[in-house]
């Protein structure tokens, strides 16, 4: 076996993440960003700058903050605490609000895009023909905006695997609940590990690239990022 | 039945604020320039101006008024938008049955076919609105709209975005439409060679403001309205082909003000058709000529006059209890000494049929 038994585990728990993240992003994307692309509310642009800061903040700032919110002191973690549950800092919960907020903007601006340029012709045309608010988001928006979730999945998946920063500051490095492979590889190559580092790289660059393929070559129209 | 529609819609640098009241039947006109707010009547009839206000009928039907605002959704309307406005992800066959399915059990599953044939699409149907050309699309559009079974059609210069072949592959469609159905057509249009061809009755917008409205025909022909004074201006008359007289090629048609003389069309007789006849065709003589090569030829009583600059005069006739105009030179008007009441003969050079 290439891969050993802790690496394997930092594959699963890492694969773990950026599925559940990837899935909640969708599911709280989806109405954000619906709502971005057709308010005419004058601040929107304030939205919009707050959903695109991981963008550009460095990920040891955000996950520095989120330490501290989710620790026991923090606003979160605390009520937590006093609810009798445990302060998500050093969780895999608090890894998964974490990647959530981190990979936010690769989620939310594609599919805002997308629903930008479905425009607001077609859905009065479905008005015209008898459908409700939500049959017409449901049977004309998200129909045609069908490739822009496909963007945003992957985009979201693959940025929340290359995760490191939010991690280390918030989940630590606990195997088998908060190590993920861009921590593990760290661990490897500070071990002088290269050979495992090499192993565990390659499978991830392998993953990534091939994630990122599928999406260029099924969504010719592929929506670049804007900052 | 009548359609009431008293609706407003104030916007920083445009506001519409008419009060109709148009007949349940037939197609009415809403014509002017660009930007007189004709679109944006019809979206508020539509229920797509969320801000207007004020309120609407369909007959015994509330739509808007006061503390209501009944949804699109709701409205029972078939809508056709200026650029077809396809589903793209939908067959032919699926955007036409897009309306029809939210009707519920209320569906008369006629109207899809009736749609589907009267727009002439049915080798249509499975195909994707990207492999249709325009025109094609545009009828889709249009049977999609009167799939859904509504009370009231409201169409948006359906044919200002296809190019003029394109528009006579449509047009007749639309009169077939008018013919054969039942149920009342709003139609915004810019284009006056289209009103002239299917209106019945017109709405005269300007600047958000109702001019005039009434008979389409009679519209055409009032000296106080501008449409009178383009270089375009015409007569409408209804028709009835009365025989063809195969010698020479020809076809009559009866009308209110006499029998008219066309070039050969092949309608049968008896069925309904639509004279055009431009002023600047029709000229006046005192006497009743004789040796010319003008076949229509109508005794007349001169009704109004107005000069149109310094050279010309547009008169009105009456010929029978039909309005014509006529485009003369101010010369002869002077020099035959037209007054209102003059009885004079009005010479028609040609005629054209509209429908």
């Amino acid at each position: 076996m290439i891969l050993t038994e802790a690496d394997l585990t930092a594959l699963w728990v890492t694969l773990k993440l950026a599925t559940i993240t990837t899935m909640i992003l969708l599911l709280v994307g989806t109405p954000l960003a619906w709502w971005l692309a057709r308010t005419r509310w004058r601040f929107r642009f304030v939205v919009e700058a707050i959903i695109a800061l991981p963008l550009v903040l460095p990920p040891t700032v955000l996950g520095f903050y989120l330490l501290i919110a989710l620790g026991p002191a923090g606003p979160v973690g605390g009520l937590m605490e006093a609810l009798g549950g445990q302060s998500l800092a050093f969780t895999f919960a608090g890894l998964v609000i974490g990647s959530v907020l981190y990979s936010m903007p690769f989620v939310i601006q594609p599919l805002q895009n997308a629903f930008s340029a479905v425009g607001r012709r077609p859905m009065e045309v479905a008005a015209t023909l008898r459908a409700s608010p939500l049959d017409r988001f449901l049977t004309v928006a998200l129909p045609l905006a069908a490739p822009g979730f496909l963007t945003a999945a992957v985009l979201g998946f693959a940025h929340t695997l290359g995760e490191f920063g939010v991690v280390l500051m918030i989940g630590g490095n606990i195997p088998g609940s908060t190590q993920v492979v861009s921590i593990a590889v760290y661990d490897h190559v500070e071990a002088l590990d290269y050979t495992r580092a090499h192993w565990l790289s390659g499978g991830l660059l392998l993953m990534s690239f091939l994630m990122l393929v599928a999406v260029y070559a099924l969504n010719r129209r592929f929506w670049v990022i804007k900052p | 039945m009548s359609i009431e529609a008293r609706l407003r819609v104030e916007r920083s640098d445009f506001s519409l604020d008419v009060d109709l009241s148009l007949p349940e039947e037939g197609i009415t006109a809403v014509f002017g320039p660009s930007g007189c707010g004709k679109t944006t009547l019809l979206r508020a009839m539509a229920g797509l101006e969320r801000d207007a206000r004020g309120h609407l009928w369909i007959g015994n039907e509330c739509w808007q008024d006061e503390r209501r605002f009944l949804p699109t959704h709701k409205r029972r309307l078939g809508y056709v938008f200026q650029e077809p406005s396809l589903f793209p992800h939908l067959t032919v066959a699926r955007n036409l049955s897009y309306g029809l399915r939210r009707l519920g059990d209320d569906a008369p599953p006629v109207a899809l076919d009736q749609a589907v044939e009267l727009l002439g699409i049915g080798h249509l149907l499975e195909r994707r609105p990207h492999q249709l050309s325009g025109g094609e699309q545009q009828r889709v559009a249009i049977a999609r709209a009167l799939a859904s079974d509504p009370a009231i059609l409201l169409l948006d210069e359906p044919l200002a975005a296809v190019d003029q072949d394109r528009k006579q592959e449509i047009l007749p469609y639309l009169e077939r439409l008018h013919r054969e159905l039942s149920m009342p057509v709003i139609y915004v249009s810019h284009a006056r060679d289209e009103v002239a061809r299917l209106a019945d009755h017109m709405v005269l917008l300007e600047e958000g403001r109702a001019r005039a409205t009434g008979d389409a025909k009679a519209l055409f022909s009032r000296l106080d309205l501008p449409l009178a004074h383009g270089p375009d201006t015409e007569t409408v008359i209804d028709a009835t082909v009365a025989g063809h007289d195969a010698e020479f090629g020809l076809t009559w048609l009866d009308t209110a003000a006499g029998r008219f003389v066309a070039v050969r069309q092949d309608l049968p007789k008896g069925s309904p058709a639509r004279l055009q006849v431009l002023a600047r065709d029709v000229s006046i003589t005192l006497g009743r000529p004789t040796d010319t090569s003008i076949l229509n030829l109508f005794p007349a009583t001169v009704d109004t006059m107005v000069d149109e600059g310094s050279a010309q005069t547009t008169v009105r006739l009456r010929v029978g209890t039909v309005p014509m105009l006529a485009r003369i030179t101010r010369k002869s008007a002077v020099e035959l000494g037209l007054e209102s009441g003059s009885n004079v003969y009005a010479q028609i050079k040609s005629v054209a049929l509209l429908r």
